[in-house]
């Protein structure tokens, strides 16, 4: 009798209580918020413990040409993140996330932040947040999507994964039958690398320092906020907002450069029309660059990308329920410097061009595996005949 | 409805796929259109160096590596793109003055190169306003540079006609320089009073390629070497202003890696030699006297580089100073160069100007042509019986010219 009772507790209270709420699967018609998406995720619960644990990995292939020349067959293992969510006391959420990038090279702790519900339409939230800049930035878990590359605009001009120390609110409302949500948040905020970095290149992804989790190198925090309006089974669009300054102007309280201002502006929709998902993001990058600088670390950059998921089958494929193959095309644009040389006046390139294609099995909603052709066409900053990229790639994403 | 639409977006899928399918995977561009590469013949030990030293040409420098405190540019393949011409974004200012009739580089104004631009919160400089002379130098190709370091002082001094004895207008003069103090002689060189002659550098200042790379690191970019730890402070803002990393930034292995990597590149390619029209432009441009100064082959002596040593090459070039004539005469001037004298450019990589200049040529030390022929035009001093005589060509002519030109 005994025994039964603990196989039984070993059922029913150890593993297995997975929160597959409204899982979010491309052209399996997401129905869910991009706001909603951090915990929106399989969370298996442990024991009687409040906490559950999550998580996902990435890995892949890649056989990469440019311009004749290979580097070869690689492997690599992309990503490997856990994820921890409780429900500290009714209404009181925390939720973390701890990141591995390529086996252990680069560690990071992604998320560590306690939600406040007051009212579902006003939640404060706290600690390191993600940064309610554009929609790929909230929902960029790689197994959400057909491409093992993440959109150029979400890592060249939004710099995804962007999280940071913050404080602010975010909440939801119906009106009209409509979702509507959004999050307002103060932040650290990025640094001054952002120019005179190692990429030669006003590039947001240099700014994010580690150092921005224990203080900010200005004491002005930025604001960034994210509004975004969903109809139920058609989709949802996103307007986000980011405004600070990046550069350390003071030290010990003298001020010793000008201010300078980085904002950046996105828009994003996701869509569903007959059986196909749309997925888009649109984002501009502005900042106050020094004049002696401003050609080779441009003030203003954008870059935008569409893609297109549809599926070709959906059933019982080799014993897996409601398995889906999708096929899905990805056109994308970058523009690191908009401007012109003032030596000539012609216009600064810089910028890039990509097509990606992709077929993928997914055997459940939080499973896939998938095949992708990239192509890239990259014209430097002189605009000299474009350097061409392409290769294929070869992918599995699982959450666990 | 729904049937349609699958339908139409595999189609439209099939077809993408379809178009790209030729193209998969990008193939290499013709070997004759690309400057960059090694040189042949380099073993497995010089390839894997000369790639070494490819990534470190590419290095990009960001401020916490040293990039600064004052900077022309972050990299040494921002300003040679593809190992070929700059653009003239990447222009490099330089300035002096002559006091009586000594040159005066202005050392404690910053000279004799400017930094046009700086790390933030730091001023970048300007030229001050006593300087008389101030020129302005398009990056050049790197290509071939190894060949060019090979030849032996004496095949120089061989080519030059200081009192213009053949009586031909043109009196090439070497340009003797103070070597710097890390300068190895070599045993080909020729010292006059402890000075060697110069070879590379629009004034031909540079004795070797280490003096160059050693320099452009300093200067072109504010990074500090084991050859060279001192940093370049803005005069105007004080010594020791602004930097904040320990010197020195790189290694002298680093510098190695990078010069191994210039001697080690191909020489320019040649396209359409065999044209009928291009082998009349070659002919016309030695009628005309081009070839005078651009002399179309030199040859390297004793090189450790088995693949350099005693080869025929085609730089056309002497490596020589010329008296360009007030057209180019920028007041400014190197070593014991005259203002208006400047090292014959080598002519090898010209038609690929373009390729690395954003699609538009920008011809002469400064890129003030933006044609061949507006080139030639600004030819004056030893150069002008070639440039009258090239104004007295047939178009036909001149069209073979130009053409013989964008084969190099």
């Amino acid at each position: 009798m005994n025994a039964i009772r603990k196989l039984k507790q070993k059922i029913y209270g150890a593993p297995i209580a997975i929160l597959l709420t409204a899982l979010p699967l491309c052209a399996q018609n997401d129905t869910s918020a991009v706001q909603s998406a951090v915990y929106e995720r399989p969370f298996i619960e442990i024991g009687q413990s409040a906490t559950a644990v999550g998580g996902y990995l990435e890995a892949n292939t890649n056989y990469f040409r440019e311009d004749g020349v290979s580097e070869g067959f690689t492997m690599e293992m992309r990503r490997f993140n856990i994820f921890l969510y409780s429900t500290i006391i009714p209404r009181v959420r925390f939720l973390a996330e701890l990141e591995f990038e390529h086996g252990a090279e680069e560690i990071a702790l992604e998320t560590a932040q306690v939600d406040f519900e007051l009212n579902p339409a006003f939640v404060l939230r706290g600690g390191v947040l993600l940064v309610p800049l554009g929609a790929f930035n909230l929902n960029h878990d790689s197994p959400k999507w057909e491409f093992v590359e993440r959109p150029l605009v979400a890592t060249q001009i939004i710099p995804s994964t962007l999280s940071d120390v913050g404080f602010g609110f975010n909440g939801k409302v119906f009106p009209g039958g409509l979702l509507l949500t959004y999050d307002a948040y103060l932040v650290n905020g990025l640094g001054e690398e952002i120019i005179l970095n190692d990429a030669g290149r006003t590039f947001l992804q240099s700014g994010k320092s580690a150092e921005r989790f224990g203080e900010d190198n200005n004491g002005s925090p930025a604001f960034t906020a994210r509004a975004a309006l969903r109809r139920r089974n058609i989709g949802e669009v996103g307007v986000s907002f980011y405004r600070g300054y990046y550069n350390s102007y003071k030290i010990e309280g003298e001020q010793v450069d000008e201010k300078r201002t980085l904002q950046i502006a996105a828009v994003d929709f996701n869509a569903a029309f007959f059986k196909a998902a749309f997925n888009g993001e649109l984002a501009f990058n502005s900042l106050e660059v020094p004049g002696d600088l401003a050609e080779i670390y441009g003030k203003k950059q954008w870059g935008g990308y569409i893609e297109v998921v549809y599926p070709l089958l959906r059933r019982k494929m080799i014993g897996f329920e409601n398995a889906v193959v999708n096929a899905a095309i990805r056109a994308e644009r970058i523009d690191y410097n908009v401007g012109n040389f003032a030596s000539t006046g012609e216009k600064i390139y810089d910028e890039v061009n990509a097509l990606a294609l992709a077929l993928s099995f997914r055997p459940s909603a939080g499973t896939v595996l998938r095949a992708n052709y990239r192509h890239h066409w990259i014209r430097d900053f002189p605009g000299n005949p474009a350097i061409r990229s392409a290769g294929f790639q070869f992918g599995l994403a699982t959450y666990f | 409805m729904k049937r349609a639409f699958s339908m139409i977006i595999q189609i439209a899928g099939a077809g993408i796929f379809a178009l790209s399918c030729s193209e998969l995977l990008p193939p290499a561009p013709e070997p004759e259109t690309v400057l960059a590469g090694p040189l042949e013949g380099l073993t497995a030990e010089q390839v894997r160096a000369h790639f070494a030293g490819d990534g470190e040409f590419g290095r990009i420098f960001s401020r916490e590596e040293g990039l600064g405190p004052i900077f022309v540019s972050n990299a040494c393949e921002s300003c040679h793109i593809g190992d070929g011409k700059g653009h003239p974004l990447k222009t490099l200012t330089r300035f002096g003055r002559y006091d009586g009739n000594t040159w005066n580089p202005m050392l404690d104004r910053g000279g004799p190169q400017l930094q046009q631009r700086a790390i933030s919160g730091y001023p970048p400089e300007t030229v001050p306003p006593e300087a008389t002379g101030v020129t302005r130098l398009l990056p050049p190709a790197v290509t071939g540079m190894g060949f060019l370091e090979a030849v032996p002082d004496a095949a120089i001094l061989a080519l030059a006609d200081p009192d213009d004895a053949d009586g031909d207008g043109i009196s090439g003069v070497p340009n003797y320089v103070q070597p710097p103090e890390y300068f190895t002689p070599q045993p080909h060189h020729l010292p006059q009073n402890g000075l060697y002659i110069g070879r590379f550098g629009k004034k031909a200042a540079a004795i070797d390629l280490l003096r160059q790379v050693v320099t452009a690191y300093k200067e072109d970019m504010g990074v500090t070497s084991d050859f060279d730890p001192r940093e370049n402070f803005n005069v105007q803002a004080g010594q020791f202003t602004g930097d904040e990393v320990a010197d020195p930034e790189v290694s002298a292995a680093t510098v190695g890696n990078v010069v191994f990597y210039i001697r080690t590149l191909k020489t320019p390619p040649r396209r359409n030699e065999s044209d009928p029209e291009v082998r009349a432009g070659e002919t016309t441009f030695a009628r005309i006297g081009c070839a005078g100064c651009h002399v179309p082959t030199l040859r390297t002596g004793y090189s450790d580089i088995a693949a350099l040593r005693e080869k025929e090459f085609h730089p056309y070039t002497d490596l020589l100073l010329h008296d360009m004539g007030p057209e180019l005469d920028d007041a400014y001037t190197e070593g014991s160069a005259l203002t208006s004298e400047w090292r014959t450019t080598p002519l090898w990589g010209i038609g690929l100007a373009e390729d690395s200049q954003g699609g538009r040529a920008f011809y002469l030390h400064d890129g003030r042509a933006t044609t061949l022929e507006e080139a030639i035009e600004y030819h004056g001093g030893e150069a002008a019986g070639s440039r009258s005589a090239f104004r007295n060509l047939s178009p036909e002519e001149k069209e073979q010219l130009i053409k013989f030109l964008k084969s190099l």
